[in-house]
């Protein structure tokens, strides 16, 4: 690609879209200056001498004629030591820099650099002079935050011999290493420029194997998903779809979170910026923030900025699966992003598919999606990358074309539902239609780690729930009194499953997260009530499951949930629970005699 | 650089296209003279070298294509401010209509409005006391956050709107309190309710109104909250009020929206509305909030009335993406008589968590709202139980969920429209109705609060 700049002029301006011309050189994806004001913006089409343009930025006030510049380069990240708790528009620009810089608005045609140029980085070399580095490899490494390190790699595509590398306090754009090829001699800087439409490059994919650890236990225990793998998150808007992206990005087990905020509520992105530097990284002990990245492109802002978001997002996390990390990206909404593409699509006056969407949808949801995965990287280490996507559907109709694109790609599917948000079920995820083609994957890992019971107690609790989703039919036509004790039992014990054990509370400081082990032995909790009242009511008629229910075990077992993780072993109520129901039956038998 | 054409080419519906330009800017405020004198508004959509389509607000009527005089002002729409536009009502496009003077500009600003910047944002977490119930107890509105009432046609939202402004108040401070009240296509009536209510409790006099009646030009509909919300950023922002703006009726704007999309022959999406229309609807919502180091506030409550009580209407449903929640307005309570007819289960207020509990409202707030949430829903599930089956097929547990669940709509959700509950009498009286049901059942409950409350029933 050219890197010439060249001087167009605008012809008409309709909202983001601008038609300009005389810009013979223009490539598409080009990002290009346009008017007076030099806004932001992306060639799109090309016909013949005339360019289209989307802009990033409001484009009120723009007059035909006014001078359009392009730039040469594609839109790119700029990726490199500083970005690690930054925080930045669908366009990498960093908002705290420009609220220091322009105050609490965000004017238009700000040209801020994405990472701080001036500041020096500690370098620590990983070669030595006379090495032979391959594309992709760590050369070195500086300390960005205590819990991550940065490598610096080699870009993709530059190889060679280390003629001289040196430890040592540099900037980003200083030279840390130079690097012969073919006799060419060339500086290395610690700073890589990527387009976010092209994927990164890595040496072949692999299959994941090891779950994200959540600490959502409806999450961990029955649909979980794996480093590597990708998770969407459907739901009509009050379900909760952004307390668990939250949730996810606060617990979830990756080394590397980039949380998009794509077309959704200022607030929340401020939440995220006011509670993550406080929160701990249950893995670590640090500050969350430190191993974060925020996109926030707010409903508000320009529409082409949020279209742009989400793969600003994914470059950036792909640059740190490179370095050999479990990244997790949450984009929220991808709806939004959707619906930016549909906006523009409109525009450009395309013909619609499906309720106006434009026709490329599905390939472009799936070209997002796959850029997901496990990876060995080129510099021969193993990362991943999990991407999970909310979906917010208009009524919350799961037939509409976003949910049925993102369907088709994605491996675990966590239904939300409005009937259980209405009745504060938190996490809305209806047990009976989520799924996740995770699980077999999974529960080797568990059963490693955790119990080798950890699959079958998962199968039990599941068939309990299919059951007493069954016995419910009965119960609408004919009341409760038609069932048997021992299905009575089932109703019971599935509702102490969804509400003991389902049933987290995000906003409570224990139950918020909890570990592999407490799940197991919650959930170990509830069955073994389970089968060991069973074996007593099939030997003892007179047992009635409302004597068990009533028994002070029981609340017991509820408020396992609110037992910290220090006293684990106080979480495993299974002696208590056979000493409880002995009791129970002996006196039973007593009063029998 | 002010032009003026006579070159107009095409009308059709609300939008013209005039030919033969020098130039104009995308966004530019017009004025068309009509042969008769009379002067007309209009924005420009697409601007092209030598043309331009116009937007007009006031409707194409009786336009003349040979006669009509277009000026181009080269500028977008901009309202004047000064803090003597508090007590004053103005049409939707920023004229006074209340017989006052023309405002004397200290600060003339663009209505389009830039976005906040996320980084600048302060998180909303101070109570507003309300003196509702419904919304105090169980969906709990903090200031800066927008709280849309989702209700229908012959329901009493405006009612509730009042009561809220009337009422509203943050514990143990003493603010310099705005409302900024933008009216949308309502009918004189309604108008007149809000103005005269204002009127009578003396709320008028801190409150700015923006008035588009049904019979007014329907784009004017779509200036409206422009105006209203750039006046409320000036209250709260550089006076430091903490302004509570309601915005009736958002289905009125949207159609107008529709309506003009229609006219500029765009690919409809859902319904017919405009693919844009979460965008557009949320450079409105988005506007309010906190700021860091500002003193001020904006809090928001549009009101929708959904068409035949469909909350998946596109109106409602993108709007409830926007919003930090909704407060439903329910036919079903309204016609027990049970006035202000909050559905509270399908209501939600997102921002609650951070504005209730120790230090705010009460320590047992978070755990007695999900009890109670928790208890009625469970309630209502078994109620409709009872219609198939007859109460006596229920067991006696369920029966008392039944009956918690009816003395929960008749105390707790209803409520007089002069009734000014505070915060201890609404967390008393859930933990009153409470009683209803056993401890055995109090399973959101921690221990400490069970000890500390519901023994204690409340008093």
């Amino acid at each position: 690609m050219s890197n010439e700049k060249q001087q167009g002029r605008i012809v008409s301006i309709s909202g983001p879209l601008i038609v300009a011309e005389d810009l013979p050189q223009a490539h598409m994806m080009e990002v290009v200056r346009i008017g007076n004001e030099k806004l932001f913006g992306e060639i799109i089409e090309l016909h013949k001498n005339l360019v289209y343009i989307q802009c990033y930025e409001e484009t009120t006030g723009l007059r035909p004629g006014e001078t359009v510049t392009s730039s040469g380069v594609p839109l790119s990240v700029t990726l490199g030591p500083g970005i690690i708790g930054a925080i930045y528009d669908g366009v990498q620009r960093p908002l705290d820099t420009i609220y220091k810089s322009h105050g609490d608005y965000i004017a238009r045609g700000i040209d801020v650099d994405p990472l701080d140029y001036s500041k020096k980085w500690d370098f620590h070399p990983l070669v030595k002079d006379g090495d032979i580095v391959k594309e992709g490899e760590k050369i070195g490494w500086v300390e960005e935050t205590p819990t991550i390190k940065h490598y610096i790699m080699m870009p993709p595509g530059r190889s060679g011999t280390i003629e001289s590398i040196q430890e040592g306090s540099f900037t980003v754009k200083e030279p840390v290493a130079t690097v012969t090829e073919k006799g060419i001699s060339q500086p290395v800087t610690m700073l890589q420029i990527w387009p976010v439409r092209t994927k990164r490059p890595f040496a072949k994919r692999i299959v994941p194997t090891q779950p994200l650890i959540t600490g959502q236990r409806v999450i961990d225990m029955f649909f979980p998903v794996a480093e590597g793998g990708t998770a969407c998150v459907p739901g009509p808007f009050g379900s909760g779809k952004t307390v668990i992206q939250h949730q996810l990005a606060k617990w979830a087990s990756a080394d590397m979170i980039v949380y998009v905020g794509c077309g959704e509520r200022g607030n929340e992105m401020t939440d995220v910026l006011m509670e993550f530097p406080h929160l701990k990284d249950p893995k670590t002990g640090r500050s969350l923030m430190e191993r974060t990245i925020l996109i926030a492109n707010t409903s508000n802002m320009p529409v082409a900025a949020r279209e742009a978001s989400v793969y600003s997002g994914i470059t950036i996390a792909e640059y740190f699966r490179d370095m050999g990390y479990n990244v997790a990206i949450m984009a929220d909404s991808t709806s939004r992003w959707a619906e930016a593409m549909r906006e523009i699509s409109g525009r450009l006056e395309e013909m619609p598919g499906e309720e106006g969407y434009p026709a490329y949808l599905s390939s472009r949801v799936a070209g997002f999606y796959e850029r997901s995965g496990k990876v060995q990287t080129l510099g021969g280490s193993e990362g991943s990358l999990s991407v999970i996507g909310a979906v917010s559907p208009p009524g919350g109709d799961l037939s509409e074309p976003v949910v049925q694109a993102t369907l088709r790609v994605v491996k675990v599917f966590w239904s939300l539902e409005a009937s259980l948000a209405y009745a504060r079920h938190f996490p809305a995820i209806n047990w009976l239609n989520s799924y996740s083609l995770y699980s077999n994957l999974t529960d080797a890992y568990f059963k490693d780690t955790i119990d080798t019971l950890w699959p079958t107690y998962r199968i039990q609790a599941m068939s309990l729930l299919q059951k007493e989703n069954e016995l419910n039919e009965i119960v609408r036509l004919v009341g409760t009194d038609a069932l048997s004790e021992s299905e009575k039992l089932v109703m019971e014990i599935s509702k102490s499953i969804r509400e003991d054990f389902l049933h987290q509370n995000a906003f409570d400081d224990i139950d918020t997260f909890t570990s592999g082990r407490k799940q197991f032995y919650m959930i170990q909790n509830i069955l073994s009530l389970y089968t060991e009242s069973l074996l007593r009511i099939r030997a003892h008629k007179t047992l009635k499951v409302s004597d068990i229910m009533d028994l002070p075990v029981r609340a017991s077992i509820a408020r396992v949930k609110y037992q910290p993780e220090e006293n684990i072993e106080k979480c495993n109520l299974t002696t208590h629970i056979k000493e409880a129901l002995d009791k129970l039956t002996s006196t039973l038998e007593e009063s029998n005699d | 650089m002010i032009k003026e054409y006579k070159t107009l080419s095409d009308v059709a519906g609300p939008i013209i296209i005039v030919d033969g330009l020098d130039g104009c800017s995308y966004g530019e405020l017009v004025e068309i003279f009509l042969p008769d004198g009379s002067v007309r508004h209009g924005e420009v959509l697409k601007a092209e070298e030598h043309k331009a389509l116009v937007q007009m607000f006031e409707g194409t009527e009786n336009l003349n294509i040979h006669s009509t005089r277009i000026r181009f002002s080269g500028k977008p729409s901009e309202i004047k401010l000064s803090p003597d536009i508090i007590g004053r009502v103005f049409s939707g496009l920023g004229k006074p209509i209340d017989d006052g003077e023309e405002i004397i500009a200290q600060e003339i600003r663009t209505t389009m409005g830039d976005p906040i910047n996320p980084y600048a944002r302060d998180y909303p977490s101070e109570f507003i006391q309300t003196g509702i119930s419904g919304i105090d107890g169980l969906n709990t509105l903090v200031r800066g956050q927008k709280l849309p009432i989702f209700s229908g046609a012959g329901l009493p939202h405006n009612e509730l709107a009042l009561q809220i402004a009337r009422q509203a108040k943050v514990l143990k401070k003493s603010d310099q309190f705005a409302v900024v009240f933008g009216a949308m296509g309502v009918t004189f009536d309604e108008s007149n309710e809000f103005v005269s209510s204002l009127r009578e409790s003396g709320a008028i006099e801190r409150s700015v109104l923006f008035i588009n009646l049904a019979n007014d030009p329907v784009i004017e509909r779509l200036a409206v909250p422009k105006y209203a919300l750039t006046t409320a950023e000036y209250l709260a922002f550089d006076l430091g009020y903490h302004v509570l703006v309601i915005l009736t009726d958002m289905t009125n704007y949207c159609e107008a929206l529709r309506e003009v999309s229609a006219a500029r022959k765009e690919i409809p999406g859902r319904r017919g509305y405009p693919g844009y229309m979460y965008t557009d609807l949320a450079t409105i919502y988005e506007r309010c909030g906190r700021i860091k180091n500002k003193s001020g506030s904006i809090t928001m409550m549009p009101i929708l009335s959904m068409p035949d009580d469909d909350k998946t209407h596109p109106i409602p449903d993108l709007t409830g993406y926007i919003t930090e929640g909704q407060i439903f307005v329910s036919r079903s309570l309204y016609a027990k008589g049970y006035y202000p007819a909050i559905d509270v289960l399908p209501s939600l207020s997102r921002l609650k968590d951070k504005g209730i509990g120790k230090d705010k409202t009460r320590e047992d707030h978070p755990n007695l709202m999900n009890q109670l949430f928790s208890a009625y829903a469970h309630g209502r599930e078994v109620q409709e139980l009872a219609v198939i089956l007859g109460e006596s097929a229920l067991s006696d547990i369920d029966q008392l969920y039944i009956r918690f669940a009816d003395e929960f709509e008749q105390r707790y959700v209803k409520q007089n429209r002069r009734e000014d509950r505070t915060i201890t009498e609404t967390l008393d009286l859930g933990w009153e109705l409470l009683q209803i049901l056993p401890e055995t059942e109090m399973t959101r409950v921690r221990d400490e609060f069970i000890e500390r409350y519901y023994r204690k029933g409340g008093r």
